[in-house]
């Protein structure tokens, strides 16, 4: 059963984890170099570099075509090449974090088909939606995907914002798809709805020095990736489970 | 087709139950390790993923 389990999630989270590097490498991550120019100070957002002074201070004299035109940011950065250490990092890291995904949710599959569920690979297709929604959507609400250079919170109260909207929103799913009764979906309902209600971490003041266009489309993007790796991951997982023997009814003995 | 006894059968829903908890276990062991876990070396090699899947990075 262990081997069985382990051995469709890795195969599943590697798949999935792959598309996603790849899906990354091309709408994400030449966005994320972007900010980063931002981040390090390379570019600078509604700063007048060619007037040697910050927007804002003394611009009195009917200054607002010039400045306006001064201060814009370039839309689109060089292409940025392929940095083979850092990129390998991130495909190793795909895969690390997909396998992860894809051992909970084949543990998640495993539990409900022991509790009389059939699993297939339809099924395991709304069972990767639902894992994202749970995993990155539910967060995302309340904690966009964040662009370097972003202002944000303490890093530890965000992780267990994080962390417990997750718990919450899967649990919150798994009553939704299982429960028997009212009761179970008003508290699946209270569950999902709690995280956000008390509200994610954010800092008291914005200061990030990225502009809102990059930010608004880096967020967009994450989500749109990890709603396709997810659908992978559950398409994946679902067929690869239902391609395997019925082991809770072989003999402890083999 | 094996008829397995109530005993046999219990025996498999436990051991069924060990797999899936050993195998959830794992999963968060590496999540943890990959999205959360906030030393330097591993916060720099993950940085890109966390950032693009979604984990409060730094």
């Amino acid at each position: 059963m262990f081997k069985r389990l382990i051995s469709s999630a890795l195969l599943a989270g590697a798949a999935a984890g792959l598309i996603a590097a790849l899906l990354q490498f091309v709408f994400v991550q030449p966005v994320l170099l972007h900010a980063e120019l931002y981040e390090t100070g390379e570019l600078a957002h509604f700063v007048p570099t060619d007037h040697g002074e910050a927007s804002g201070s003394g611009h009195d004299h009917g200054a607002a075509a010039p400045a306006a035109e001064a201060s814009g940011s370039p839309a689109h950065a060089a292409h940025p090449g392929i940095d083979f250490a850092r990129d390998g990092l991130s495909v190793l890291f795909s895969l690390v974090v997909y396998a992860g995904y894809g051992l909970l949710l084949t543990a998640a599959m495993a539990l409900a088909a022991s509790r009389g569920a059939t699993i297939t690979a339809r099924q395991g297709l709304i069972w990767g939606v639902a894992g994202f929604a749970a995993v990155q959507l539910a967060p995302a609400f309340g904690l966009s995907p964040e662009l370097p250079g972003m202002s944000a919170a303490d890093v530890v109260q965000r992780q267990i914002w994080w962390l417990g909207t997750v718990a919450a929103t899967a649990v919150g799913l798994w009553l939704i798809a299982f429960g028997k009764n009212w009761a179970f979906w008003g508290l699946a309902v209270a569950l999902i709805l709690a995280p956000q209600l008390i509200g994610a971490p954010h800092p008291d003041e914005f200061f990030g020095p990225t502009p809102p266009e990059l930010a608004a489309q880096f967020a967009g993007r994450a989500l749109g990736v990890g709603l396709a790796a997810w659908a992978f991951l559950g398409l994946a997982a679902g067929w690869l489970w239902s391609r395997e023997p019925e082991t809770a009814l072989e003999p402890q003995a083999a | 087709m094996t008829i397995s006894t109530p005993a046999e059968r219990a025996g498999s829903a436990a051991s069924s139950l060990g797999a899936i908890l050993a195998a959830a276990l794992l999963g968060a062991a590496l999540i943890f390790a990959a999205g959360l876990a906030q030393s330097e070396t591993l916060h720099d090699a993950a940085h890109d993923v966390r950032h693009a899947t979604g984990f409060p990075c730094h």
